[in-house]
């Protein structure tokens, strides 16, 4: 079953890909579509049946070289059936909506093919992404790891007649080449030092790593904190952290259909879903988990602070994705494993809802992406507007405060995050969560707000004739809404619940109890706060690995209230603020962002990163390409040749020619010398003998 | 009495006369051939002397082959010249340079 989940998408990119000359094109777009809802079925029939003992599934003999041997394998645990779903769902949604949203697309000529073109790719990419999340080994992750690179790549530049798509794919490309040496090096890293790159190796070593000491750039490492560090680097470059985060809101040239799935549910997602794999070798690098911890918070509230100001309806959203994947790795770099899976379980139906959402607004609105010229859409779209709603709730954390799980998916997962976070004990890691919690609050209804609300701005006849799209496009936004308002509800047990339901979700053994504390537990007295359940067994056991000692997720549930609440305010706070700027005084934004002119352009232009990286390392890079170009190939390469071609050896033709006089004397005269030269030659030196 | 030494010196006198006749002469091409033809003389007298100094007749032998193939040669010679002058209308070496390069 779980093979038929991994190949089918496969199989539905090549008959769409390359048959559809044969079936048409719409029979084979169909195709695709219907191989991605049998496998999304597949992975919920897996998902759910599911035990948590961790199967590999042999496929074939992939490389052997030495001692190096890889299988490819499926890994089925928890974390893999997680991802799945994730995948298989959003893909098979995307699929259908592409159907109405590539429909006559004003890219593309009348009569142009590219609806198969475009169908293939997404169903190349979902099996990429497949391959990635059922490695069995970090080769076959990587492959996968380079295959959603690619397929996106691809998909970013489907618009390939305008440049700007052209560019960003090949930054996007560009920046994950960044994080991919990094996580290449940490493959080499493991393979040198256990000999292996199979994951149940790997774990097995993880206490002996952690043991090692390793020199690499001429200083003395831990082997598991490096190890963790370069990982991490790839895992930046994917889920677009700081620093190399640059490429995700460029990425938003691509259709909107690619946002959702990509650069919003699941490829962005494979950073923390490396990390979490990765558990058993991050828990023995605390100080690489620090830095992760550090990272994904100050991505967190940075991309939340750029999102504040954008007026590209995809651009906000895509900034919103980048601080809600700072989100997830602060979780994961607090040790707390199963809440950052929580997020990103959660994150992928409301962020791929907003997406979906955020196209069917585009797309009703012929392509304008601009919220300055959208306002009092609600009658207009309505059924858009309450799954935009539904989001919006979802991703600010709209929940009853204190119960924990009652409210939206975003308010169980996110308020789980910070609450590890400050139970972790990392104030800057909490502040910058929680402020950021503000940010996206406000940002998000912001863009309600504009888009929504308000008298209608921008061309008049586009917003005379909008309108609702077809059914097609509709329905997995109706199917999306569930999973956003009940997936966080619904597994916040699995997730965030008691110790041992997250253990046994996670089909990992736990120690029990003494008996004197699961009385302590009936009689609901304080004590009971004293249960803590630990993760036994070895590291690789279970879907993630959680060491004895890290107990953030028992501590996350009894952090004091005030903690409990803040982001519940934080949020309240965004909403009250969004509706006094865009609601009640709607030319307060405007005045604001004169008073504070430098503070909103140092926003507006993304903290000057691009103008930055610009200046560091692509006006140095083009000057030395410049400097290869001009002065290697073109002065030196090309100057030797042609003063070889053009200056030297005709000289020395014309010193030969011109000892050809052509009178008999003069070559009557040179045999004779030379013949006595050779006879003296020869009589010097003895001729023969 | 008259040795080996004597014959050999007049050879070599002759040979060296024709070498000169050959690269000095600017003039005329029968000359070169003359040049040629005392060269190969010197080369026979040298032949003859060392025939009869070793008591071997091959030497002598070889004299009457290269006779005939400088009496071919002269005739040969001859006819490129009349050819030659033919189609030049000269005979003058200084004119001869087709092969320039």
């Amino acid at each position: 079953m779980e093979t038929i989940i991994l190949f089918a998408p496969l199989v539905g990119a090549l008959l769409c890909g390359f048959g559809w000359r044969l079936f048409g094109e719409a029979a084979a777009c169909w195709i695709a579509t219907g191989l991605l809802f049998l496998s999304a079925i597949l992975s919920w029939v897996v998902f759910l049946t599911f035990d948590g003992t961790t199967e590999q599934i042999q496929i074939l003999r992939f490389i052997e070289s030495g001692s190096l041997s890889t299988d490819w394998a499926i890994r089925l645990d928890r974390l893999t059936a997680i991802m799945l779903v994730v995948i298989t769902t959003v893909s098979s949604l995307v699929h259908l909506y592409s159907f109405g949203y590539m429909d006559h697309d004003p890219q593309w000529r009348e009569g142009e093919s590219y609806k198969p073109r475009f169908f293939a790719y997404l169903s190349f990419f979902t099996f990429a992404m497949l391959m990635l999340v059922t490695a069995d080994n970090l080769v076959q992750m990587f492959f996968g790891w380079e295959g959603v690179g690619v397929a996106s790549y691809l998909l970013i530049g489907f618009y390939y007649r305008k440049p700007s798509a052209n560019a960003a794919a090949i930054k996007a490309f560009v920046v994950n080449r960044v994080g991919d040496f990094g996580f290449a090096l940490g493959i080499f890293a493991l393979f040198f030092l256990t000999d292996s790159i199979n994951f149940d190796d790997i774990f097995a070593a993880a206490h002996d790593l952690a043991a090692t000491q390793l020199t690499f750039l001429w200083t003395e490492w831990n082997a598991a904190n490096l190890i963790a560090f370069l990982l991490f680097i790839g895992a930046m470059g994917k889920s677009a952290q700081l620093f190399l985060h640059t490429w995700l809101p460029d990425a938003m040239e691509g259709p909107t259909p690619v946002s959702a799935l990509i650069h919003a549910a699941t490829m962005v997602t494979a950073g923390v879903f490396l990390v979490c794999r990765m558990s058993p070798v991050m828990e023995f690098a605390p100080e690489a988990m620090a830095f992760v911890t550090v990272l994904g918070a100050a991505t967190a509230f940075f991309a939340a602070t750029v999102g504040l100001v954008q007026t590209d309806i995809k651009r906000v959203i895509a900034y919103s994705t980048c601080s809600q994947l700072g989100y997830m790795f602060v979780a994961a770099g607090v040790g707390a494993y199963p809440v950052a899976m929580f997020h990103l379980f959660t994150h992928a139906w409301f962020k791929a809802m907003l997406f979906l959402g955020a196209g069917s607004v585009i797309h009703g609105m012929h392509h304008e992406q601009d919220m300055m010229n959208y306002g009092g859409l609600r009658k207009k779209l309505p059924y858009t507007f309450w799954t935009m709603l539904i989001g919006t709730l979802a991703i600010t954390g709209v929940g009853i405060p204190l119960t924990g799980w009652i409210g939206f998916a975003g308010f169980a997962s996110k308020d789980a995050v910070i609450e590890s976070a400050y139970a972790a004990g990392s104030g800057f890691a909490f502040w910058a969560l929680v402020i950021a919690a503000l940010f996206t609050s406000f940002y998000s209804w912001r863009l309600m707000f504009l888009t929504f609300w308000g008298e209608p701005r921008g061309d008049k006849h586009t917003h005379e004739h909008a309108h609702e799209r077809p059914v097609v496009m509709l329905l997995p936004l109706g199917v999306l809404r569930l999973g956003a308002i009940f997936a966080g509800a619904l597994w916040y047990s699995s997730f965030f619940g008691k110790g041992n339901e997250i253990i046994t979700f996670f089909g990992g053994q736990y120690e029990a109890p003494s008996t004197e504390l699961k009385d302590a537990v009936a009689d609901r007295s304080p004590k009971a706060s004293e249960l803590k359940y630990v993760m036994a067994g070895e590291p690789g056991d279970a879907g993630v690995y959680m060491a004895p000692e890290n107990t953030v997720l028992h501590e996350a549930h009894y952090v004091p209230t005030w903690v409990k609440l803040s982001p519940f305010v934080a949020m309240l706070l965004g909403f009250v603020v969004a509706f006094q700027f865009y609601i009640r005084n709607p030319s307060l934004p405007k005045r604001l962002a004169e008073n504070q002119r430098p503070l909103y352009l140092f926003l507006k232009n993304k903290w000057y990163f691009d103008e930055i990286y610009n200046f560091v390392f692509i006006q140095p890079a083009l000057w030395i390409g410049r400097q290869l170009w001009k002065r290697g190939d073109g002065d030196v390469i090309d100057g030797t040749i042609n003063g070889v071609s053009m200056g030297i050896v005709p000289f020395i033709t014309r010193l030969a020619g011109r000892a050809q006089s052509g009178y008999i004397f003069t070559y009557a005269f040179a045999m004779v010398i030379g013949i006595a030269v050779l006879i003296t030659w020869m009589s010097l030196s003895g001729g023969a003998n | 009495m008259i040795g080996l030494e004597h014959y050999l010196t007049v050879a070599a006198t002759l040979f060296v006369i024709g070498i000169f006749g050959l690269f000095l002469n600017r003039k005329n091409i029968i000359i070169l051939l003359m040049s040629i033809e005392l060269m190969l003389l010197a080369v026979n007298i040298n032949l003859v002397a060392f025939s009869s100094f070793l008591d071997d007749l091959v030497g002598q032998v070889f004299t009457l082959f290269v006779l005939t193939v400088a009496a071919a040669e002269a005739a040969i010679g001859l006819a490129i010249l009349v050819c030659f002058f033919r189609n030049r209308g000269t005979i003058a070496v200084e004119d001869v340079n087709v092969m320039k390069g």
